[in-house]
This record gives structure tokens, sequence and C-alpha cells, in this order.
């Protein structure tokens, strides 16, 4: 089966092709989303069969290398287009695939009708190439191609629909964002050729266990990755992107924005958890990050009244659980969430989409309300992912979230914890209220015409799976332990390194504590879904008894000025130099400067250079004459 | 039969009142007049060289370059008139189309 893995890339690559060189003479578009679906379907496949290959082997040689070409052969660095499949890079190619297998489906139904609707499968098909790219390679600089190419996708998709100024605003505001993070990752390539002299993994991981725990080296390349997390996967101070993205069409947000590419930071972590973990200052520095990523969008998330955004503030706010989980060391628990998040939230996204469908591009919940009867099948699948999210037991949202938060209190502190703790409050209490707003209560939409129906089964397929993921995946990981002991061969390095440098004895009656701290934070979740039932099920002038709540209220609904913040300590300095500084003195008298200068000498030069030649042919004789008599007593006197 | 140095002064002096008119006379044919003055003055020397190494190719070069001033005299007067004939004069100092 190994001969499959470049196919799993080629798949989605061809269907690019077809879609992106045939599109425009579809005689029916439809095609274009079939041929789509079907590359990544296929593409899905071929990975399960490398996976059922994986299981039967023995756990110790399920890494497979697959070379497929030489790339960049210089001195002693030897980069190649080649493929490292082992367990973790399988677990996020099914993810990638299976989720965006169904997130290709919805599509169809989805985009119906819009006029870039093969340009859409185009891209989307890019971006799985990217994404696919980026969890497979077996290099940093292989992972940073596919790392840059999600961008790109990201910054088509976000400005999909490029008519309106607001989508390519968005677009662009995402893809300078990245660049930012992008440079801290250029960064650290560079450091780890100086330090390692490679950038493969296979080498660079075992040099780096040599090196020690707390090597300044380390430490920049983990600080500069870690910055380069930040952009791609939404962290502080680079998430600001996110939310914005919204602006694109909703599949676009359930699969970039919520299931794949904004967890490609986390994928960047653990498979380079031994560089984390010989670095104790960078994993505070995550924790920190993430504890307060996860809190700040959670309270922003709070009373948003766009559907959208409240889901996409969630996502940044979990993927903050994702990088506390990492930030203490627990690498596989990090991944699991990684997993689990991808089932529920990219089945909240598409149900949001047929929400908005429904509604006709309504995205306001103040303007919705009552959905429940008309759309059954998207309230049902909501209602289990939102139940998933908030961390009820059995759902898969509680094993992965619990998962971290106990990591967060053995291997960090129980500051962590309460923190991590009061921002599942706060999600539990948000997303319900979003469930209320939008399927209960009375109708705050016109009813008269057009009343809104049920999607179509290409719409409602994918997200009956996806629930049922959402109901089920938790079992993988805390109650079976078979995902941490599937990841044991990548991760157990990395955790087993973080554990010793913090030297922590494991607390009496740990697993006693571990339950009680299980019974607490389900307590905590059913508190936040009480709060948000009391305030909103039944009510409809929610807005004005929001506003009393003052600050908190204030604060929230305006993002905490982060935007505003930006904008007047780095966008507006940023144009003020340019046009006062940049502009008016380095463009216009430095650079205009020198190049006219450059033609105003040479014309007062030859201004002076010129009077030599006065048209009067006796003149010249007089020179040649003098001259001759010149040459001829030099050689006579000397 | 003089010395071989006689020749050479009266061919220097030839050659240097010729450079001279060159120089600094204004009618185009005056100079042209001097132009052969210097042509002449090294015919002499070619041929007074010739005489005294009893080599008889300095005198053979004497005839090649009468040919060829007799060929320029002709080609430059020609120019001359044609000049006279756009610009109604031929003092070479108004003739300065070429000024820088």
């Amino acid at each position: 089966m190994t001969q499959l893995i470049p196919y799993i890339v080629a798949a989605p690559l061809v269907g690019f092709l077809i879609n992106g060189l045939f599109g425009g003479k579809y005689k029916n578009k439809a095609i274009a989303g079939w041929v789509g679906t079907l590359a990544v379907t296929i593409s899905f496949i071929m990975a399960c069969g490398v996976f059922f290959d994986m299981l039967s082997m023995p756990a110790e040689s399920r890494a497979i290398h697959y070379k497929l070409l030489d790339w960049i052969n210089v001195g002693k660095v030897n980069v190649g287009i080649s493929y490292l499949i082992d367990q973790l890079s399988i677990i996020f190619i099914l993810i990638i695939t299976g989720v965006g297998a169904l997130i290709h489906l919805y599509s169809t139904g989805y985009m119906k009708g819009d006029p870039g609707y093969t340009r859409f499968f185009t891209y989307l098909n890019l971006f799985i190439v990217m994404m696919l790219t980026l969890v497979m390679a077996d290099n940093y600089l292989l992972t940073f191609l596919g790392w840059e190419g999600v961008g790109l996708c990201s910054y088509l998709l976000i400005g999909f629909w490029f008519d309106e100024n607001k989508n390519n605003n968005a677009a662009k505001k995402a893809f300078i964002v990245n660049r930012v993070g992008d440079f801290g990752f250029l960064v650290a390539m560079g450091v780890m050729l100086v330090a390692f002299g490679s950038l493969n993994y296979s080498d660079i991981f075992p040099t780096a266990l040599g090196m020690g725990s707390g090597n300044t080296m380390l430490i920049i390349i983990t600080m500069m990755l870690f910055l380069g997390c930040t952009g791609k996967s939404a962290q502080i101070p680079l998430y600001i992107w996110l939310p914005d993205a919204m602006a694109g069409p909703t599949p676009v947000s359930a699969l970039i924005h919520a299931a794949t590419m904004v967890t490609s930071g986390i994928y960047l972590i653990a498979r380079s958890n031994i560089l984390f973990a010989l670095s104790p200052p960078t994993l505070e520095v995550i924790s920190i990050v993430a504890i307060c990523t996860a809190l700040l969008a959670a309270m922003i998330a709070l009373f948003q009244n766009d559907i959208k955004k409240v889901l996409a503030y969630s996502t940044v706010s979990q993927l903050g659980y994702m990088f506390l989980g990492l930030g203490v060391g627990a690498f596989g628990a990090g991944v699991f969430h990684v997993m689990t998040h991808a089932f529920f939230k990219a089945c909240l996204f598409l149900g949001s989409g047929a929400v908005i469908h429904a509604m006709h591009h309504e995205q306001d919940m103040q303007k919705m309300g009552g959905l429940k009867k008309y759309l059954p099948i998207t309230f049902w699948t909501f209602m289990l992912a939102t139940l998933a999210i908030a961390g009820i037991p059995p759902f898969a949202g509680f094993f992965s979230k619990d998962e971290i938060l106990w990591k967060a209190f053995s291997q960090g502190s129980a500051f962590l914890w309460f923190l991590g703790a009061l921002g599942a409050l706060m999600t539990a209490f948000y997303m319900f209220r979003a469930v209320y707003l939008t399927f209960y209560g009375k109708e705050r939409f016109d009813t008269g015409h057009h009343l809104p129906h049920e999607v179509g089964p290409a719409m409602w397929i994918p997200l009956v799976v996806l629930a049922g993921l959402s109901v089920v995946g938790g079992l993988l990981g805390t109650p079976t332990n078979a995902l941490d002991s599937w990841l044991a061969p990548v991760v157990e390095k990395g955790e087993a390194l973080v554990l010793a440098s913090k030297s922590i004895p494991t607390p009496p009656f740990a697993s006693q504590i571990e339950q009680l701290l299980l019974i607490i934070s389900v307590l905590v979740a059913l508190t936040g879904i009480v709060i948000a039932t009391l305030y909103y099920k039944r009510r409809t002038t929610l807005a004005a008894k929001e506003k009393n709540l003052g600050a908190v209220y204030t604060l929230s609904t305006n993002k905490f000025y982060v935007d505003e913040i930006y904008d007047k300590t780095i966008i507006q300095p940023t144009y003020t130099i340019s046009n006062s500084f940049l502009y008016k003195i380095v463009d216009v008298k430095i650079i205009d400067g020198i190049v006219n200068g450059s033609a105003a000498s040479i014309d007062w030069i030859s201004g002076i250079i010129r009077k030599i030649q006065t048209g009067i042919v006796q003149n010249y004789a007089v020179m040649i004459v003098v001259g001759i008599l010149v040459l001829v007593s030099y050689v006579l006197i000397f | 039969m003089s010395s071989l140095s006689n020749y050479l002064i009266v061919s220097a002096i030839l050659f240097m009142i010729g450079a001279a008119g060159v120089m600094f006379r204004k009618n185009v044919i005056v100079i042209f007049m001097c132009v052969e003055l210097m042509l002449n003055a090294v015919n002499l020397t070619l041929i007074a060289f010739s005489q005294f190494m009893g080599d008889q190719q300095g005198q053979i070069l004497v005839f090649f370059v009468m040919t060829v001033a007799a060929a320029e005299a002709a080609v430059g007067l020609a120019i001359v008139i044609s000049v006279y004939r756009n610009k109604e004069t031929i003092e070479i100092d108004k003739l300065n189309l070429l000024k820088g």
C-alpha cells in the first residue's frame, strides 16, 4: 500500500488541474463539483488503505519514508520532495481528506448557482493538495511550501466573492497577518540550517536530542516556529485575521478556518515535539499565550450576534486549548483535540451554513429564531455538535478538552486549569446562546412568504456524518486510550522530556483528583448551559437586556478593541511613516534625488565638455598638431 | 650635390608653412593649397631619402602620393564649389554646423 502515498496528493492535484484548465468549458457546471468531490474521496480511500496497512504493522515500523523526487541538493543540504507517513501525519491526512470530502459534497449543494462554482472547487482542491503537502512532508521546507500554499488558498477563498470590497479587505488582512507569522517560520529554518545543517526531520531530531535541554539555538528555533504558528493557527497576537476570514463562503470557513488549515500550527509543534520539549521557556510562552487566547476569544464570542462570528471566535478559543495542551507538554492531547474539534466545528459551521442558506444569506442571529421546526436535521446535528464543544459527556469534546485540562492541572498548574475551566464555562454559554437565538423562540424574520426550508441531501448527509463523529469521536481518546497508544512512537519522547524537565512528582490520589476535576468541569459546562437557557431560551428582546451588563458587554461586542488598538499602534503609524517619511522623504527626496541628480550632473558635465567641439575645423587641426608636438617632444626628451 | 640635411630642412620649412596655413588661414582654397604644400614637402623628403639611400621605392611612393593628391584636389575643389553654392562663402570659420 505504500506505493499509494504519492497518489494521495496526486488525486486532488488532478482534480485541481481538470477543473482549473477545463472548468470554463463545462456545459453543466455540476461536473466541477463532482470532479472535485470525487478527487478528494479517492484520496480519502487511499489514505484509509495506507492507514489499515499501518495498523497491521508493528508499532515501531509504522513510519514510512517515501522519496518522490530530489528537490534541492546544495552542499550538505539535501531537501527532497519526499513524504513521511507516520502515526501523526496519517491522522491529519485522514481528517483532511475525510472532512474535506464531506465538505466538498456539502459545497455541491451550498454553492449551487454561484457564478464562481467551478473556481470554487478548483481552489478547494488546490487547498487539499497544499494541506496534504504540509502534513506529509518529511522536511521543514516542503512543509513550508504547503504552509504558504494553504495561506494562498485561504486568501483566494476568503476573497472568493471579490466584487465586495469588504471581502477583499478580509482576504488581504489574512494574507498580511500570516506573512508576519511566516517570517518566523523562515527565520526558524535559517537558524536550523546553521545549527543542524539540514531541514529533514529525521536529521534534526536526533541531533537536537544530543544538544540537551535549554540550548539557545533550540529556543530561538522554537520561538520562531511558534511565531509562525500564532499566525497560521490564530493565536494572540496574530489571531485577528480569523474572525474576518468568515467573509468567505461557509464551507471554506468549515474546512480551512476551522477543521484543517488553522490546526497546521498544532501539527507543526506536535511534529517538532522534541525541539519544543528541549526548550522549556518556549513551552511556558505557549501555555501563557494559549490560555490568554482561549479566554479572550471566548469572552469576545459571548455576545456576538453574527452566527459565523460566534463560531469564528469559538475556533480561536478552541485552538487556544489545543496550544495549551502542547504548552504543558501533552502533545497527544493537543492532537486529539484537533481531531474532535475538526468533527464538531466542521459540523457547526456546515450547520450554520445550512441556516444561512435557508435564511437567504442572513447571518444575524437577532433576525432568526424558531428555526427548529423548519430545519429539523440541521437543528439536531447542530445540537449534537454544540453538546460536543460544550464538553458534555460522552460527546467528543468532553474527552479531548478534559484531557487537556487534566494535563494543564497535572503538568502545569491549578491556575491554568482554573482558567481553562472558566473558558469552558463561557464556551458552553455562548454556544447555547447561539443555539437558542437561532433555533428557539419566536421567528424574528418575515414569515409572510419564502419560509425557510430544510437543505437537500448533499448538504445534510455531511451534517449527519459529522454529527455522528462528534458523538463517538471522543471514544478514540481517553476511554480507550487508542489514540494515545497510536501516537506514542511519535510524541512519547517529547512528552517524557517535558516531564523530566519539570520533575513533577506524581501527586497523591492522582486518579481521584482527575475524576474530581472531570465532575467539576461537567458541572461547569452544565452551569453555562443553564445560564444560557435561563436567559435566552424564551426571550426575544435580548439586545436591550445584554446592554445592562455594562463594561463586559461593551468590551465583548467591540472585540476588546483589539482591531482598533492594532490600528492605532501598528497600522496608522505604518501609514504615517510610509506617507511622511518613506514617501515624502525617502522616495521623493532620496531615491528620486539620486536618479534625477545623476541625470542632472551628467547634463552639467557635458555642458562644460561640449565647448571643446567648436565646429571650426581649424581648431581641431591645431589640437592635432599640438598633440603631435607633445608626443614627439616626449619621445625625443625621454 | 648638397647634403641630405639641406633637403630635409627645406622640406621641414615647407611642411611648417603648410601646417601653419592650414591652422590659421580663413579661405578654404588657401587652406587647400597649404595641404598640397604639406604633401609636397613630404614628397621632397621621400625623394631626398630615396636619392641618398639608393632605394627606388621612395620615388615610386611619391608617384602614388601625387596621384592621390590630384584626385583629392579634384574632389576637394568640387566640395568647395558646392559649399559656396549653399553658403555663398568659403570662409572656414563660418562653416561651423557641427558646433557642440
